[in-house]
């Protein structure tokens, strides 16, 4: 099992390095492995540099994945960022 | 002991153990290793210290440059702390048994060279941010220190290539007592920031980070533009006593601060300051300034990764008008492209960039940009007493276009019930020979002008001011360049308006008398000169000065000129 979540991102610069640093935070702070797929390519959410290396633009639609004891929790507080960051929906 | 001469940048002298703010040699030898457990553990110490150190380093950075900037330092933590990064490297020490300096730098470098592949310019950037973030380590590592101004923590002496201008808002008063640098000149941001600082600085010394090595101990005459690398107890006593005079001389100074600027015949005339950001008002008012000259909106856009906002500029213009009560404030708009890049507006490189697409050339193209600005001015107009003026002004055209978009603007805030001041007066720099030559025409629907000298004079002696091998070519004096001020300001007057300067022209000892019998109105320096040019005006008669005019104006050189002033000023 894991939990997913798909996000389209509307922030008009993308994914660029302020909301990249607080997503990798935020997926920092739990147990799961969380993923983020992108344009066929999966990083691992808590690298910086993976994130960034997607280079994930405006309407980009990401995959969010996450597997551990607590990946629902995980997803659904990154999720929250990404909405509170304006990041996307 | 050596002495090495430069250009003085801004005026005191600092006596004090060097700080060198350049990157250490950080050449490395691909070893194997043997006990890969114990280089693993060296690899996690580097990597920790670096981390305190870039949480120092951010610190400092959100206080003296603002959240958005501390952000960088928070993605550079994030890099060291990336599993991505952090395992292959202890993997690479493992597995090959090589030292971590090695693996650092292989594994370092395959993402750099990942993400300076990306077609996108906001990730080739981030390959700079890994480098810097590995350079950190990488010091560690080989055991030198990797400096930073937020580093500095006791009383140091800068030494520098050039300081940028991220460096210079992070450089503590407190613990650098002066700076000196490879190149840069009296106009250079460097030699600006220095005076705003109120630091003694010696710039363009070209040699400066190959003769002094760490902690030698350094002299910085910025006064008479020496530097002195470990000097003899004789030379340490004989410089402090200049230090002294030099405070003694400031006091002295420093009884004018909240006098009128009054030739010794009565006239009047108005010494104000540049400045580059609100937290510069505070040195106007230390110094005794009569208002802002020359506002430079420029560190609003720059060190950013996005436009800076119409709240955020709102917020910056009102701060200085409320600051300055109802002194004048001149804002100058955007003057931005060329040679200063907003890597976020992604502009071509260009041949020329000093004649090329900068300044109100690109704020009409890109309307959307400018209007913004002009918003925020407007909006802020009934907080002080708001000047503004465009940038590169050429043509009529040019300046028709700027204050028919300034007008919209105010209509537009109007309609939605936005209070704007009625008086704001509308000017022009005059840089562009153009401009100076028929400026009696001009001066029938600008409100002021503003001589901006620095560039009048590269675009009118035809010499790139950063190129030094034809820095001879800056020529202040040179009877082209006065004749030029000249029709300024009687077409000026002829319409009943007024003339100001801003440059570095405006403070200087040499041009004050000339400038004054020419009857400029308004002189806007930094605020540091801005005493040492009232005692100067205090002794010299406007009227005795006005009488040398037509002498001065067809004299052949700049020398004759420079010969004739000092003669007649006892200089």
């Amino acid at each position: 099992m894991a939990a997913e979540k798909t996000v389209t991102i509307t922030d008009s610069t993308g994914v660029h390095a302020r909301p990249a640093t607080v997503l990798v935070n935020k997926a920092g702070s739990f147990s799961s492995d969380v993923t983020v797929e992108y344009n066929g390519k999966s990083v691992n959410l808590k690298s910086i540099m993976g994130v960034m290396s997607l280079g994930i633009p405006k309407d980009a639609k990401i995959k969010l994945v996450a597997k551990g004891s607590d990946e629902q929790e995980a997803i659904d507080a990154i999720y929250d960022v990404i909405k509170q960051e304006g990041l996307g929906e | 002991m050596s002495t090495i001469t430069g250009i003085a940048a801004s005026s005191g002298v600092a006596i004090a153990k060097a700080y060198k703010l350049a990157t250490p040699d950080l050449s490395f030898e691909k070893k194997k290793v043997d006990d890969a457990e114990a280089e693993v553990k060296r690899l996690n110490e580097a990597l920790e210290v670096s981390k305190k150190e870039l949480e120092i380093i951010k610190e400092n950075a959100r206080k003296t440059l603002g959240d958005e900037h501390a952000e960088i330092f928070s993605a550079h933590l994030l890099v060291l702390g990336d599993p991505e990064l952090v395992n292959p490297i202890q993997d690479k020490i493992k597995t090959d048994l090589v030292n971590a300096e090695s693996a650092l730098d292989e594994t370092a470098n395959m993402f750099i060279d990942m993400f300076k592949a990306m077609d996108n310019e906001y990730m080739r950037e981030r390959a700079a941010d890994i480098q810097d973030v590995t350079k950190r380590v990488m010091a560690h590592l080989l055991n030198v220190s990797f400096p930073d101004p937020a580093l500095i923590d006791e009383e140091v002496v800068v030494i520098a290539e050039d300081l940028t201008p991220s460096d210079t808002a992070q450089l503590n008063k407190q613990f650098v007592k002066g700076f000196t640098t490879n190149i840069g000149g009296r106009t250079s941001h460097s030699a600006i920031m220095a005076r705003s600082l109120e630091i003694p600085a010696v710039v363009g010394t070209k040699t400066i980070t190959e003769d002094v090595k760490e902690n030698d101990i350094v002299i910085v005459d910025g006064i008479d533009g020496q530097v002195i690398v470990n000097p003899s107890n004789e030379e340490i006593t004989q410089y402090e006593q200049k230090q002294a005079d030099f405070e003694k001389q400031k006091e002295i100074w420093a009884q004018l601060k909240d006098e009128p600027t009054v030739s010794s015949d009565g006239s009047h005339v108005e010494l104000v300051a540049n400045i580059g950001t609100p937290d510069d008002v505070a040195g106007i008012i230390n110094n005794g300034g009569e208002g802002v000259g020359l506002y430079r909106t420029e560190f609003l856009y720059m060190g950013k990764s996005e436009l800076p906002t119409e709240d955020e500029q709102f917020e910056a213009y009102k701060s200085v008008l409320e600051q300055m009560g109802d002194k004048p404030v001149v804002v100058r708009t955007l003057d931005i492209g060329g040679d200063k890049e907003l890597s976020y507006l992604d502009l071509p490189k260009e041949m020329n960039p000093f004649l090329g697409f900068r300044a109100i050339r690109l704020c009409l193209e890109r309307d959307d940009i400018f209007r913004v600005q002009l918003r925020a001015l407007l909006r802020a107009s009934t907080y002080g007493n708001l000047k503004i003026m465009f940038p590169m002004i050429a043509t009529l055209d040019e300046f028709r276009e700027a204050k028919g978009l300034l007008l919209e603007e105010k209509e537009n805030l109007q309609n939605d019930g936005v209070t704007v001041s009625d008086d704001i007066e509308v000017g022009i720099m005059v840089e562009i020979p153009s401009t100076a030559v028929i400026a009696r025409q001009f001066a029938k629907e600008v409100d002021f002008f503003s001589i901006g000298t620095n560039d009048l004079i590269q675009y009118t002696m035809a010499a790139d001011r950063m190129n030094e091998r034809v820095s001879y070519l800056y020529q202040p004096y040179h009877p082209a360049i006065l004749n030029l001020v000249n029709n300024v300001i009687e077409a000026a007057h002829a319409e009943g308006k007024w003339a100001g300067m801003c440059g570095e022209m405006a403070g200087d000892s040499i041009a004050i008398p000339i400038l004054l019998g020419l009857g400029l109105d308004e002189f806007s320096m930094s605020a540091t000169s801005i005493l040492p040019a009232r005692t100067q005006i205090k002794d010299l008669s406007k009227e005795e000065l006005a009488t040398y005019k037509e002498q001065l104006l067809s004299m052949s050189t700049a020398s004759e000129v420079e010969a004739f002033v000092r003669e007649k000023t006892n200089q």
